[in-house]
């Protein structure tokens, strides 16, 4: 079992968001605090690996020509759970996050995952899939919102710390607005992405030259 | 009269669908390197988001009335693959030049959230019949002017030499960054 290689790809090296570039539409949308990353990280998380077992355990059972329907269906059902379950013992979560839990199901994280590994692995490799993939979307939103929000509003953990305000960083009249507008999703989350493409090269020729060196 | 305009007006400027809410950026990013499929695909959105929004209309009332409104996302999304399937199907036969223009983005309008995203609003905003289709049809529309403006502006960008770690996408996302500034200067358009 190789979860630690798993693991690895799932934060860096094959970084749903930063190197598949998938689900971008929540990852601009909803990262204005951190709580609203780390819940929506959660959220996905929790569902893309509950779909990827159970996709994985009926991928000899679906015909390959309705399988996205299938497929779709299957996300669906545990996004609702996910919904409802959010909506009764995090309702601060339901209301900052809105339409976007639901929105979950046209996520491309998910449906990919599904597609491209579930349904042709064992039930054990897609859980640790489901979960290394989910641990690293959530990687990546939570430094889009601590950069959004801190820039932004001026604070660090807003939602979560210091009785939902947030530990204030830069003083109030100072932080650039425009950060936690839909402009600085776009600016931040093209500086991130271009600072993974960045590390990943990097890496790539560090481990080029150990092999020379072998 | 009044409220229609102003879903107009807000759907394609002042709340656009994917400059200020971020709806769609999976095919705004992938369809818009040439501004004719950027068309294309802006029209099929629109299409379909428009006929989404009156059948959800009624699916919804359906759901109210035996009170399974918790299952809400699980038969939306099925109505829109099967719209989409639908309406596939009949261009197909009935406007095949129609369907050679728009033939490879059908299936992908499945899993665009500016869809299911307009469907779930209309039901949250308790709009009536026409509204929830104006609001379809302009959301659509709006989708268009953002990915076909951004196409026209991404011709350009893709051959301009910028640092190697910013390449493709990041370039991309910082070019609708700005685009998404100056949409900012609608926020305050509202007539009424």
């Amino acid at each position: 079992m190789n979860f630690k290689k798993q693991l690895y790809e799932g934060l860096l090296t094959k970084n749903p968001v930063t190197v598949q570039l998938l689900g971008m539409c929540s990852t601009m949308a909803i990262t204005t605090s951190l709580f609203n990353g780390l819940g929506m990280g959660l959220a996905v998380t929790i569902i893309l690996t509950c779909s990827n077992i159970l996709i994985s355990a009926l991928r000899k059972v679906i015909p390959s020509q309705i399988r996205i329907a299938a497929y779709v269906t299957i996300i669906a059902g545990f996004v609702t759970i996910v919904d409802l379950a959010i909506q009764a013992f995090v309702p601060a979560l339901s209301t900052s996050l809105g339409v976007f839990i639901p929105l979950i199901v046209v996520n491309c994280i998910i449906l990919g995952r599904a597609e491209a590994f579930a349904s042709k692995n064992g039930i054990l490799a897609s859980a640790v899939d489901g979960i290394t993939q989910g641990i690293g979307y959530t990687l990546a939103l939570t430094i889009v919102c601590v950069i959004r929000e801190l820039l932004g509003s001026g604070t660090f953990g807003g939602g979560l710390l210091n009785g939902g305000e947030g530990i204030r960083i830069i003083p109030d009249p100072y932080p650039a607005m425009q950060l936690v507008m839909p402009v600085g999703g776009f600016l931040v989350l093209g500086c991130v992405i271009a600072g993974s493409q960045y590390m990943v090269k990097k890496l790539e020729m560090r481990n080029k030259k150990k092999e020379a060196a072998k | 009269m009044e409220a229609i305009l102003g879903i107009l007006i807000s759907a394609l400027l002042s709340e656009n669908f994917i400059l200020v809410k971020f709806y769609g950026i999976c095919p705004f990013m992938g369809v818009s390197k040439k501004i004719d499929t950027a068309l294309g695909m802006g029209m099929a959105v629109t299409f379909v988001m428009a006929l989404a929004s009156a059948a959800c209309y009624g699916i919804n009332m359906i759901l109210v009335a035996l009170d399974l409104e918790y299952m809400q996302t699980v038969v939306f999304i099925l109505a829109i693959a099967s719209i989409v399937q639908v309406v596939e199907m009949f261009l197909k036969k009935s406007v095949p030049a129609l369907y050679k223009a728009l033939g490879v983005y059908l299936p992908l309008i499945t899993t665009n959230c500016a869809v299911l995203g307009v469907v779930l609003v209309n039901v949250q905003e308790s709009y009536n019949f026409l509204l929830s289709v104006v609001n379809g049809a302009a959301g659509g529309l709006g989708f268009t002017v953002a990915i076909v403006l951004f196409a026209s502006v991404r011709e350009r960008v893709d051959k301009t030499d910028c640092p190697e770690c910013f390449k493709g996408f990041p370039i991309t996302l910082i070019s609708a960054g700005l685009l998404a500034l100056a949409f900012m200067g609608f926020s305050g358009l509202s007539i009424f």
